[in-house]
């Protein structure tokens, strides 16, 4: 039972963060010397229409009532209307969030796989020209921006050779096949951007076991390498392994942002840069939200992962 | 410490277009052929003897719009690392000297700050700061100074408990002096090769911005909003887009290189980076 105590308390560090963060994300929109509304507007905005916005968004109000109201309204599912169009925020975002779960689960059903694959070969090879391949690759892609990797994809892939449309345009009614060919290309981009850093970590992970005693008696059973890796040092490697797929996957909702704009994908990114740009902050502040709220849980899961995996944390002295 | 002679070939690579990069961003208006907003030619001409790039959407030599894009986002970067280094190692150093309801206060904020990721944090600020470059440096900087902050807290608070700062704390020095005089000058060493990591990120953090239309603004030039500028060229074959992303990249992977051997160089040193 002691692991379900250190479980639930994982769980409720990371629901005061969710909460620590929301008063965060309320409070970078209120940064300004002056007020939203004047900046929302700009400096050729009438009284009139900047005493009729700071009565919408309740600025009359001090910033404590706003932040509890808004608050309450997202625990209740309600997310407020965009300023930019009047639509209800939560009904827009629901359809756009399906879609990028659905890129991002895509190319992570490719990426973690692969990425382990790799890392396993590299420490079958080290040293070798597969190894040196590998770790070549993942210094480029750690510096390359995910713009470069996105339009050099469009660039051969799509006007190029035409096998891939170059915008990702889904909607509802399409057929799964055709989704899976629209998002070919995004669903690639990402994987590039996080495949390195988790190959990297797995081969990390899988060479410091690799000096353990028991693989030398592995080595001295006769074992051929590739068991030795894949039966006895992969899982003693779980662990850290286990931590940064979901820190990769993390990384994954956060990189999606860039990715959607450049494939014109209409997900939650796209959504949210579109706002930032009209300045609609309710929009701004509910997808800020949502984001750091996966990626909390998504760090929290990864450390619940390595309390399950790992008995000498589940015992801490 | 930094021998000309132990430099490896990698090393040579990056310093080279490092510097390349930096000359070009120094001697901007006396080494590009035209204006940085000057139309000179037709919308996305090809690579030509006039126009060695090509020209851009709006017809613009693309070669001087890199010089130019180079000056503006290696000066933005530039400053918001300086920024981010000089507001992350003081307030380190600070929580590992000071220590008590100063550190936990501050290390716990970081923590919370850190656990939102960097470009949407960015995003829901700039959505109501004016879009200026100061702006930009300032947004820039403070967030990217967390890490710095985790970076330099661990450094100090292992200098910290050391001999010679225990005798500079007996002999009565304050804590100014204790900051600067005996952690700095030993924290140094990790705090410089991580210097170049952060001068990356803070390229990549602005061309992302700069892409997505909300860092630098128009007419200014910088390589993420070039890319933005000419991204519908893709579409029809024109790869004036890639130029400036390659540009990007190589430039991270330069100063990738030169800071992996500033590392490999200082941790032998000091045999390890503790």
């Amino acid at each position: 039972m002691q692991i379900l105590k250190l479980i639930a308390q994982r769980v409720a560090l990371g629901i005061m963060l969710l909460f620590a963060v929301s008063v965060l994300i309320f409070a970078g929109t209120e940064i300004l010397p002056g007020d939203v509304a004047a900046s929302i507007l700009g400096q050729s905005a009438t009284p009139q229409a900047l005493e009729n916005l700071r009565r919408e968004l309740g600025l009359n109000e001090p910033a404590i009532t706003r932040y509890f109201t808004w608050l309450g309204g997202v625990l209740t599912g309600d997310l407020g209307t965009a300023l930019s169009n009047r639509m209800d925020i939560a009904t827009s975002i629901w359809p756009r969030l399906k879609n990028t779960l659905f890129l991002a689960f895509w190319a992570a059903v490719v990426s973690v796989p692969l990425a382990l694959i790799l890392g396993m070969l590299a420490v079958r090879y080290r040293n070798g020209w597969i190894d040196k391949t590998i770790s070549g690759f993942a210094l480029a892609s750690t510096s390359l921006p995910e713009f470069f990797i996105g339009y050099v994809l469009i660039f051969f892939f799509a006007v190029k050779l035409n096998w891939f449309p170059s915008f990702s345009t889904v909607h509802d009614a399409m057929p799964f096949l055709d989704r899976m060919k629209a998002i070919a290309l995004p669903a690639t981009a990402l994987t590039l951007v996080v495949l390195a850093h988790m190959m990297r970590m797995t081969r990390a992970a899988i060479l410091n076991v690799m000096q353990s005693a028991y693989i030398e008696t592995a080595e001295l059973k006769g074992l051929s390498q590739l068991d030795i890796i894949r039966r006895h040092a992969f899982p003693n490697a779980i662990a850290p392994i286990v931590n940064v797929i979901m820190l990769n996957l993390a990384f994954l909702v956060v990189g999606v942002v860039v990715i959607e704009v450049i494939f014109v994908y209409p997900g939650m990114g796209q959504y949210l840069v579109d706002h930032v740009t009209k300045r609609d902050v309710p929009v701004v502040q509910a997808v800020g939200l949502i984001f750091a709220a996966v990626y909390i849980t998504l760090n929290m899961i990864a450390d619940i992962a390595a309390i399950v995996s790992n008995p000498r944390l589940r015992h801490p002295r | 410490m930094f021998d000309l002679k132990t430099l490896t070939v990698s090393a040579w690579i990056g310093l080279f277009f490092t510097s390349i990069f930096l000359f070009a961003a120094i001697f901007a208006p006396w080494i590009a052929p035209y204006g940085k907003a000057q139309i000179v030619g037709g919308v996305w001409e090809p690579m030509s003897a006039q126009f060695w790039l090509g020209t851009d959407n709006l017809g613009r030599d693309l070669l001087s719009r890199m010089i130019y894009g180079a000056r503006t986002t290696v000066f933005i970067a530039a400053a918001a690392t300086a920024l981010s280094f000089s507001l992350g190692a003081i307030l380190g150093f600070t929580a590992a000297v000071v220590g008590g309801w100063f550190d936990t206060l501050l290390s716990r904020f970081v923590d919370l700050l850190m656990s939102i990721p960097t470009l949407i944090f960015g995003l829901v600020v700039l959505s109501v700061l004016p879009s200026t470059i100061l702006t930009l440096i300032l947004v820039m900087g403070f967030l990217d100074s967390t890490r710095v902050y985790r970076l330099s807290r661990a450094v100090a608070a292992d200098i910290n408990v050391m001999d010679f700062v225990e005798a500079a704390k007996l002999r009565g020095e304050g804590t100014r002096w204790i900051i600067f005089r005996e952690i700095l000058p030993n924290a140094l060493s990790p705090l410089v090769s991580e210097l170049g990591l952060r001068f990356i990120y803070a390229v990549l953090f602005l061309s992302a911005l700069s892409f997505l239309g909300l860092g630098v603004q128009p007419p200014e030039a910088d390589w993420g909003g070039m890319v933005k500028e000419n991204k519908e060229g893709i579409v029809f074959g024109i790869p004036a887009a890639l130029i400036p992303a390659a540009a990007i990249a190589a430039l991270a992977i330069s100063v990738n290189l030169v800071a992996d051997w500033v590392l490999n160089r200082t941790s032998s040193l000091k045999g390890g980076r503790g």
